[in-house]
């Protein structure tokens, strides 16, 4: 039987403010060692307040939380010792260099590889002897990887840590989590970037509105919840009632329409898509936009909340 | 793999503080070249100036104006005179133009009245001066000889009540400042929060802010020592090592107290709010520029226990009357007191995210 990393049961956090918030609304969760976890969820879902908890950096407001076997209230020094963070948003100190900071974080830990070790891991090498705020987004969020990591921590939390970053640095960072991963070791991380998590993950959670909505392997979430291919068109002409002969086209497992814009869930792209076609001249209409695509977590997620996981924040 | 020692986090953490503030170079001005400029600026402005140097009297025309003027005139520089209407003068007393004021002839029982401000110790000290110079001119005869000698040694002057003054400001200004910005800053950029995420033991980081701010005292304090030394001649009476020992107390004590005021605030302004709020009465009341033997006796108690009081009162103790250990015992004592009660609530209340 594999050994258990994390696990919390019926987690809940409600921050005092009239009306109260409640930020976590009973998640259970287990996170084997040598997994790699993703929890997903748009910005406010309550994914930082969950991870938080588990770092013991928060109190949780009632459930039960074990990391590594063990519990904050007794163990809380042990626990630090064999875990490393990084924050969603810590500014590490500007005028200091790379390695006085990597240096500063491992004397905090009594083993842990060598400040160099870690610098190297992260490729920052060249920047040991450069001030923070002469780093770029990616390296200073490399930098805090190699801070989480000189520990040699058998648990590592990262809290978005591609958020805002270029696509070339998310690439550079993942291949450090890879790597990491490729160890061993536990870690669980929060993005809310679908690919991210589609890459990385053995296993994602997804988070709405402070509880687990779904919970699998990233493959199996998407052929369960989402089916095989996504189609996405529009037409020149707009009607209603569209829906229902669209519906009916051979192959169509669902069918979302979102303005002009139509999304439809298929089996086989080969069988729909020529249906589609046929209908739509037979129509006299012309599809002035036709993409398809492999379904991917954005679509399970749009699946469960019939929202995008991206543009929360404008629609709420 | 290296095992590190059990000081090895306090080590580094009092570095990088250290390297943090040695990198910031407009801050190096402030907090090493204000002093000395303020040190300069009043030791200058106080430096020669004699009491009974030259009081500006006024004299209102009347039947003595012409007598009291002759005789105050055979002075020579003492007095700088002006006749005039007495409502002249009366403004002029008033605005601090003028010290004392003669009114000749205006009563029929005296034949002068001196109209003297009794909260200006010039005046006064005019009144008693231009009433001596009268009545010898009338005849009076002294029955005592007597000589002045005067007194101007260094451990007597202003600047040597001020230096020790500026001394305890300075350690008081860089304690709350140093340790307080430093400490809000970093849970404004989640510093802390990340901290607490590792092993790192509490007290290992809060001693080594204290730590880091009491180095960088140092040069400040040694600054100000010599230059008050070669510029103006201000010496050490007692022991050199019990200067020391009040300013690293006053140094912990003030770093402790900059610990206590950033412990829970989380914005800047609200933690600058709280320092001037500890500062400014101690500004006031602790005697920087004067002596706290000045205000009332009934809050003479308050005064005497308030930090900066202990620190500067145990300073000029010691470098201007050459007091021993013994004579500020109780001054030390109290510092220790403030220094220990602050860190230890501090420590408690702390909130580090």
């Amino acid at each position: 039987m594999k050994s258990v990393a994390i696990k919390c049961i019926d987690l809940k956090k409600t921050y005092p403010a009239k009306p109260p918030v409640e930020a976590v609304r009973g998640l259970d969760l287990t996170i084997e060692t040598g997994e790699c976890f993703g929890l997903l969820g748009p910005n406010g879902a309550g994914k930082t307040t969950t991870i938080e908890i588990l770092e013991g950096l928060l109190e949780p407001t009632s459930g039960e939380v074990e990391v590594l076997s063990m519990k904050w209230k007794d163990q809380g020094a042990a626990i630090r010792e064999r875990i490393g963070i990084s924050l969603q948003e810590t500014k590490l100190s500007d005028k200091l260099t790379v390695g006085e900071t990597v240096r500063l974080f491992r004397s905090f830990y009594s083993q842990g590889i060598t400040s160099e070790e870690a610098i190297a891991s992260v490729s920052l090498q060249e920047k040991t002897n450069t001030w923070i705020n002469k780093l770029s987004g990616g390296q200073k969020q490399r930098l805090a990887v190699a801070c989480a990591i000189v520990g040699k921590p058998d648990l590592l939390f990262l809290d978005e840590p591609t958020t805002g970053l270029d696509p070339q640095s998310r690439r550079q960072l993942w291949e450090i989590i890879q790597g990491y991963k490729d160890q061993g070791r536990t870690i669980l991380l929060t993005t809310h970037y679908m690919d991210e998590a589609e890459k990385l993950c053995d296993r994602v959670g997804v988070v709405d509105h402070g509880k687990l909505i779904a919970l699998g392997q990233p493959r199996q979430l998407i052929d369960e919840l989402a089916g095989g291919h996504v189609l996405e068109f529009e037409f020149n002409i707009d009607q209603a009632g569209d829906e229902a002969p669209l519906r009916a086209l051979p192959g169509a497992l669902e069918l979302r329409r979102e303005g002009q814009r139509f999304s439809m869930v298929v089996q086989e792209v080969h069988v729909t898509l020529p249906a589609l076609l046929e209908w739509t001249r037979n129509q006299n209409r012309v599809l002035t936009s036709l993409a398809t695509h492999t379904a991917t977590l954005e679509d399970v997620f749009v699946k469960l909340t019939g929202r995008h996981l991206r543009d929360e924040g404008a629609k709420s | 793999m290296s095992q590190p020692s059990r000081f090895q986090p306090f080590l580094q953490l009092t570095l990088c503080r250290l390297r943090e503030f040695i990198r910031e170079p407009e801050a190096i001005f402030w907090v090493y070249g204000f002093p000395l400029i303020m040190t300069l600026v009043l030791g200058i402005a106080f430096r020669d100036k004699k009491v009974d140097e030259q009081y500006v009297v006024d004299i209102e025309e009347g039947p003595h104006a012409d007598f009291v003027e002759r005789s105050l005139q055979a002075e020579g520089a003492r007095f700088k005179l002006q006749r005039g209407p007495f409502l002249e003068a009366k403004q002029r007393l008033r605005t601090g133009k003028t010290t004392l004021i003669v009114q000749s002839g205006a009563s029929q029982q005296a034949d002068v009245i001196y109209l003297a401000d009794p909260v200006r110790p010039e005046s006064s000290l005019a009144q008693k001066a231009v009433d001596d110079v009268l009545q010898k001119a009338r005849g009076r005869q002294d029955v005592l000889k007597s000589t002045t000698t005067e007194f101007n040694e260094p451990g007597g002057r202003y600047i040597d009540l001020l230096v020790p003054g500026l001394l305890g400001m300075g350690l008081m200004g860089g304690g709350l400042f140093g340790v307080g910005f430093a400490i809000v800053d970093m849970r404004i950029r989640k510093l802390l929060k990340r901290f607490l995420a590792t092993p790192m033991r509490r007290p290992d980081f809060l001693l080594a802010i204290m730590t880091s701010r009491f180095v960088f005292m140092l040069p400040e304090v040694i600054m100000l020592l010599l230059f008050s030394y070669f510029i103006f001649d201000v010496r050490i009476q007692g022991s050199l090592w019990l200067v020391v020992l009040c300013i690293v107390l006053g140094g912990i004590t003030f770093s402790g107290i900059g610990l206590l005021v950033a412990s829970r605030a989380k914005t800047l302004e609200t933690a600058s709010g709280l320092m001037n709020l500890v500062m400014l009465p101690m500004w006031v009341l602790s005697g920087v520029f004067f002596s706290a033997d000045r205000f009332p006796d009934a809050v003479q108690p308050i005064i005497r226990a308030l930090p900066l009081t202990l620190l500067i009162d145990a300073l000029r103790a010691v470098m201007n009357e050459g007091a021993g250990i013994l004579q500020i015992g109780w001054q030390l004592l109290g510092l220790i007191l403030w220094g220990v009660l602050t860190f230890v609530v501090a420590l408690k209340i702390f909130r580090w995210s």
